[in-house]
């Protein structure tokens, strides 16, 4: 696969210094050869391939450290809590979070808000109260919440979306009323890419003393996140999503909104002490963590982060948003092609529909030019009912993707269009 | 490697684009819904049943040319047939797709399956067969009285 780096379709792809190639050689999975034809691996918002690092870094706990965390008094033991330990604040870092306390391991962003409904949502959310979404949340920050207002019998408020799909943020500063406990809003929509005005999300939920939690889960792999400056009450994403591995997360939580909150689980790691009468809660995360984590999970995350950072996000970001617009032009050359969600600001997420052609039929086609798309509603199905569609393609793009791959997608919907459109 | 071809069958395009039996079915005593919630395929089938036969049978909704062509091709297969030759028939269609010959075909080694042949294909593409499934499952329901949309999940 050629790329075109610095060509007339790309200006200032060379400018940025990425070498796509050399980063592509980190991650194995993206050399082999789909249907006989070289993937082109455009699912990303989906998960993301791993780098070299993670497998290693993953192959060498399982080789070496491998045992349980804080218990044992034996060498491996202390090597597996030391490294799973080192991997909390290395997540710490990272997201700049002010204490190692605020990190909890999970199993994904999903489990995280999880999380957050039943230990801070039923402490606080009660009959009449009122939790806001948008309109672009996945259906992790749906089901959740609607579980918890049918539990309460409180309710569920919706930040609508224009045509673009951008947040209508007149009608979210009218939806933060008096019953308000809560905002839980997505930093970037899986489905459509759309950026949200977080900070400015955040900033009147606080004039109004309501707290928020903002799911990361498609931002952290595209761009730096600082949770201090953010100043969120909590914030989630996945591993698997971050080019880490698949069953860890983390829940970042402002320590003294933690410190309140009841356990979510019970079961070892999570105590202090327990006898039939009484059990003492350990303190922060592990009043979080029962049972014994995915060790090998979080060491993997940490090593997937640094890689990240090793790369430094901003480019990454700035490498994905000259994608993106390379994307966006070849797709509105496309005849028949609709772009659904067109934000002023987007992640590098091109969903559409072709004209004649259902994404599922595309999706087929595509693969078989050894293009890996999303065909479906993207656990969205708010959003494809809002822009009255059953379904899109969603073509997600990630730090290794090429110009010239794009050129591959274009070609496939081509063919598409002639197959069943013809 | 699979071909595209096999999948997309000229049968199957002629189907989806000029989908056969698709109204609604003013006298139908029978009807059904089915949801594939994978990719948001949904129908509706109407069928109108009188003395153990398929007098007629239509169907509406939204899928992808698989989904819109096995369900054309069924409602053309299943018109005028005895209950219990369209049953036969769904365990026919379900045994070619999951690749089943043996259970595809009646003692005399004939498939009994026509047209219905076409989506043989299918069954290379496994992310597809559910939708060339789903109409079949409907009907199942419709027959059976069912209330609930049926899925493919």
């Amino acid at each position: 696969m050629s790329t075109l780096i610095g060509s007339s379709r790309a200006p200032g792809a060379a400018a940025t210094g990425w070498d796509v190639e050399r980063i592509r050689q980190d991650f194995p999975a993206l050399h082999q050869h789909v249907h006989g034809k070289p993937l082109v691996y455009l699912d990303n918002a989906a998960t993301s391939q791993k780098p070299q690092a993670v497998i290693d870094a993953l192959t060498a706990y399982y080789t070496r450290d491998n045992a349980n965390v804080h218990r044992g008094v034996h060498l491996l033991s202390e090597r597996a809590t030391e490294a799973y330990e080192n991997a909390r604040r290395r997540i710490q870092h990272h997201l700049n979070a002010a204490s190692p306390r605020e990190i909890v391991f999970v199993r994904q962003a999903t489990e995280a808000i999880n999380l957050v409904m039943a230990s801070f949502g039923r402490t606080v959310v009660g009959t009449g109260d009122e939790i806001v979404i948008s309109a672009l949340e996945h259906h992790a920050n749906i089901v959740p919440w609607q579980m918890l207002c049918e539990e309460k019998g409180a309710r569920l408020k919706v930040v609508p979306v224009d045509d673009r799909g951008d947040l209508i943020m007149d009608e979210y500063a009218r939806l933060l009323g008096p019953r308000t406990r809560l905002v839980a809003i997505t930093q970037v929509s899986n489905a459509l890419g759309t950026i949200t005005p977080i900070d400015e999300i955040i900033r009147l939920a606080h004039r109004a003393n309501i707290a928020v939690l903002v799911d990361g889960a498609q931002a952290a792999p595209h761009q730096p996140i600082d949770v201090q400056k953010l100043d969120c009450d909590f914030f989630v994403f996945s591993g698997h999503k971050t080019y880490g591995p698949t069953g860890i997360g983390v829940l970042y939580g402002k320590e003294a909104r933690l410190e309140r909150m009841p356990p979510y689980q019970g079961g070892g790691d999570m105590i202090k002490m327990v006898t039939f009468e009484k059990t003492i809660y350990n303190d922060l995360p592990y009043k979080f963590e029962a049972g014994t984590p995915h060790i090998a999970g979080a060491i993997g995350l940490a090593t997937a982060l640094d890689y990240l950072a090793g790369l430094g996000l901003d480019r990454i970001a700035a490498w994905e948003h000259q994608l993106l617009e390379h994307g966006t032009e070849l797709l509105q050359a496309e005849p028949g092609v609709r772009l659904i969600g067109t934000a002023r600001r987007k992640a590098a997420v091109l969903s559409f529909v072709l004209d004649g052609v259902h994404a599922h039929d595309v999706g087929t086609i595509l693969d078989h030019h050894g293009v890996a798309v999303r065909a479906g509603h993207h656990c969205a199905m708010p959003v494809m009912a809002r822009f009255g569609v059953p379904a899109t393609v969603r073509a997600s793009l990630g730090l290794y993707n090429t110009p010239g791959e794009l050129e591959t997608l274009a070609r496939g919907l081509r063919e598409a269009r002639e197959i069943i459109g013809g | 490697m699979t071909d595209l071809r096999d999948l997309y069958q000229q049968v199957i395009l002629d189907h989806n684009k000029k989908p056969r039996n698709f109204r609604v079915l003013a006298g139908a005593n029978r009807t059904a819904d089915g949801y594939n919630p994978l990719c948001g395929d949904q129908l509706k089938l109407y069928l109108d049943v009188e003395d153990g036969v398929i007098k007629d049978a239509a169907f509406q909704g939204k899928g992808c040319a698989i989904s819109k062509a096995s369900a054309s091709l069924m409602t053309a297969a299943v018109i005028g047939k005895p209950v219990d030759e369209a049953e036969t028939l769904f365990h026919r269609v379900h045994a070619m797709l999951t690749g089943d010959v043996t259970a595809s075909r009646d003692t005399s080694g004939n498939d009994g399956l026509g047209k219905l042949a076409v989506f043989a294909g299918v069954r290379e593409f496994p992310s597809r067969i559910k939708c060339a499934s789903l109409a079949w499952h409907t009907l199942r329901a419709a027959l059976s009285g069912a209330r609930d949309a049926v899925t493919t999940e």
